[in-house]
C-alpha cells in the first residue's frame, strides 16, 4: 500500500474541499497576519490546531471572537502568536479569567476591538449576504459605539460593516468523503464559514459516503462548497469537547487557569501540553 | 441566616421578581439566576428557561444569533446581568476599572436595552462594585430589579434612580457603608423574606436536579449533590 500524499493549503485547486494530512498541516496553511475566525470553548474549537499554530510560532494573527473566545484564545496570546483581537468578550467560563489576556491587555501589549455578540454576528452576517453592514438596534447607548469608529449610528440603529475573516478555523465531529463537515446546532460555525475567504477544518471521525444524501445528518452540515480543507484531528478539540463524543475536561481548564496566573506557569504548561505533540494529543 | 444557604436565598428572591414572566434566558456562569428562574418555573409551568450555554439539549438550534434575535423580536422578556461595576443609573460595565480588564461586555449591550425585564444580579455588594458612575458603559437599560447578596433595590424609571426595598442580612447603615451610589429607600424596607418551607423543598428537590445537569459545582457545593 502506497502512503497517500497530501497537499498542503497553498497547493490546493481552487473549489474543492482537500484533505489534509494532519492539524500541522491546517496551522501551516494560516498565514502569519491573518484574521481568523474562533469560536467560543462551547462550540467545537480546533484545539490540535490552536497548538500547532504555536509550534510553528504563527505571528501577528488576529483574532475574531465568534462572538466570544476562551482557551483557544489566551494560549495563543500567551505563546505571543497575536496581534489584535476582535471580541466581545475573553473567558474561560467557569474556570474564571482568561489570564494570558488579561494580562497582556493589563500591560498594554494587545490591541483589543470590544464588540458585543450580536455586532459580530451581524457583521459576518453582512458578508454572508454581500452587502456592506448590517443595522442592529439597542446598542447605540453603550461606550462601544464610542470606540469603535467604523460602527455608524443612524437614528436608533448602528451599522456594522461586514465582517471577512481570512480563515475560519474549528472543529466538526464528522467530515465525509465528499468534504461535507458536520458541526450540528453550533450554527455560528456556519455563519463563520459563509463569510470567510477560507474555512480550515479539523475532524474528530470520518464519515463514509456523502452526508447531504442522508435527511437527518444535512440539516447539521455545512457544505463543502464553504470548506476549503480538512484533516483528521482525532479529539482534536480537547480539552474542549465535542458533544455526543466527549465532554469539556473541566479539571484541566482549572488546571490552566491556574497555572497561566503565571508567565512562568504558562510556559511550563505549553512545555508539557503544547510543544509535546504526543503528549497533547493523548491526554489522561 | 436560618437553615438555609445564601444561594437558596438568593435565588427566592429572583423567583419572586418573575410573577408574569414568560421566557427568561439565562447567559454564561449565572448558576444562582438559573436557580430562581427553574424554582419559578415550578409554580408556573407556561414559564419558558433558556440556558444559552447549555452542554446538553442545548434549546438554540440555529447558533448564538439565536438568542439575539429571540430577544430582537421581544420574545425574551426576563435576562440576568452583572457586572464589574454597576452604578446609580443602572450602568453595568464588564470591560475595565482601576486599571484591571474584565472578560469583555459579552451580548450585554444588546440585550439589556432589549430585554423589558432584566434583573442585574452581583453577588459582591461593595464600594468596588457599586460605584457612583462606571469606567465605561457596556450597557444601558431599564432594570426590573438590583440584586446583591446583600440586598434587593427597585429601579424607578421616571426618577433613574435605585430604592433600597429590603436588606437580606445587614444593617440600613451596613448598606449605606457598602454602596457607592446614592439611592433611596422604600418607607417599607425591611429584611428580605426568607425562603418558605415549600420553596425550600422545590429547590432541593426537582430544581437542584435541573440545575446540577448545567452547573455540578455549584450543586455539590449547595446541595451536596
Amino acid at each position: 500500500m502506497t502512503a497517500r500524499v497530501f497537499p498542503t493549503v497553498a497547493e490546493l485547486p481552487s473549489n474543492r474541499t482537500a484533505f489534509l494530512q494532519d492539524a500541522e498541516a491546517i496551522a501551516a496553511g494560516i498565514p502569519d497576519g491573518a484574521l481568523l475566525a474562533l469560536p467560543p470553548d462551547y462550540s467545537l474549537v480546533a484545539m490540535e490546531v490552536v497548538r500547532a499554530l504555536i509550534r510553528r510560532k504563527a505571528k501577528n494573527l488576529r483574532l475574531l471572537g465568534v462572538p466570544i473566545l476562551g482557551m483557544s484564545a489566551d494560549l495563543l496570546i500567551g505563546a505571543s502568536c497575536v496581534a489584535e483581537v476582535e471580541t466581545s468578550a475573553v473567558s474561560l467560563g467557569e474556570a474564571g479569567l482568561a489570564p494570558r489576556f488579561t494580562e497582556a491587555v493589563e500591560r498594554g501589549l494587545l490591541k483589543v476591538k470590544d464588540a458585543t455578540c450580536p455586532a459580530i454576528l451581524n457583521g459576518l452576517q453582512a458578508t454572508e449576504k454581500g452587502v456592506p453592514y448590517m443595522p442592529l438596534a439597542g446598542i447605540a447607548a453603550s461606550d462601544l459605539v464610542k470606540e469603535r469608529g467604523d460602527w455608524k449610528v443612524q437614528d436608533d440603529l448602528v451599522l456594522v460593516p461586514a465582517i471577512k475573516p481570512d480563515v475560519a478555523l474549528f472543529h466538526a465531529r464528522w467530515a465525509d468523503e465528499a468534504g461535507n463537515v458536520w458541526v450540528g446546532r453550533r450554527r455560528e460555525l456556519a455563519t463563520a464559514a459563509h463569510a470567510s475567504r477560507m474555512c480550515l477544518v479539523s475532524f474528530e471521525e470520518n464519515k463514509p459516503g456523502d452526508m447531504l444524501e442522508d435527511e437527518l445528518l444535512a440539516p447539521g452540515v455545512i457544505s463543502s462548497i464553504y470548506v476549503t480543507a480538512t484533516a483528521h484531528a482525532p479529539r482534536g478539540a480537547w480539552p474542549l469537547g465535542v458533544p455526543g463524543v466527549y465532554g469539556v475536561d473541566d479539571t484541566h481548564l482549572s488546571q490552566y487557569a491556574k497555572a497561566a496566573r503565571t508567565r512562568e506557569g504558562f510556559q511550563r504548561y505549553l512545555e508539557e501540553w503544547v510543544l509535546t505533540p504526543r503528549k497533547s494529543t493523548s491526554p489522561a | 441566616m436560618g437553615p438555609y444557604a445564601k444561594e437558596e436565598h438568593l435565588a427566592c428572591v429572583i423567583a419572586r421578581l418573575l410573577g408574569g414572566a414568560r421566557h427568561a434566558a439565562i447567559g454564561a456562569s449565572s448558576p444562582i439566576p438559573a436557580t430562581g428562574a427553574f424554582l419559578h418555573q415550578q409554580k408556573d409551568r407556561t414559564f419558558r428557561v433558556s440556558l444559552q450555554q447549555r452542554r446538553a439539549a442545548n434549546p438554540f438550534t440555529e447558533g448564538s444569533r439565536e438568542l439575539f434575535d429571540l430577544a430582537g423580536q421581544g420574545r425574551i422578556d426576563t435576562f440576568f446581568l452583572g457586572g464589574a461595576q454597576i452604578d446609580g443609573a443602572a450602568a453595568i460595565n464588564l470591560v475595565r476599572a482601576d486599571g484591571k480588564r474584565f472578560p469583555g461586555s459579552f451580548g450585554s449591550a444588546f440585550m439589556y436595552p432589549m430585554v423589558p425585564g432584566t434583573i442585574l444580579f452581583r453577588e459582591e455588594h461593595s464600594r468596588r462594585t457599586l460605584v457612583p458612575k462606571v469606567e465605561f458603559v457596556s450597557a444601558r437599560g431599564d432594570p426590573r430589579a438590583l440584586l446583591t447578596g446583600k440586598a434587593l433595590f427597585s429601579w424607578q424609571k421616571d426618577k433613574r434612580r435605585f430604592r433600597l426595598e429590603s436588606i437580606h442580612d445587614a444593617s440600613l447603615e451596613e448598606i449605606a457603608e457598602n454602596t457607592g451610589f446614592a439611592y433611596d429607600v422604600s418607607s417599607r424596607v425591611g429584611k428580605t423574606k426568607p425562603p418558605s418551607e415549600e420553596e425550600l423543598a422545590l429547590l432541593r428537590g426537582p430544581v437542584a436536579k435541573l440545575v446540577a445537569a448545567d452547573y455540578p459545582d455549584f450543586a455539590k457545593r449547595v446541595w451536596g449533590m
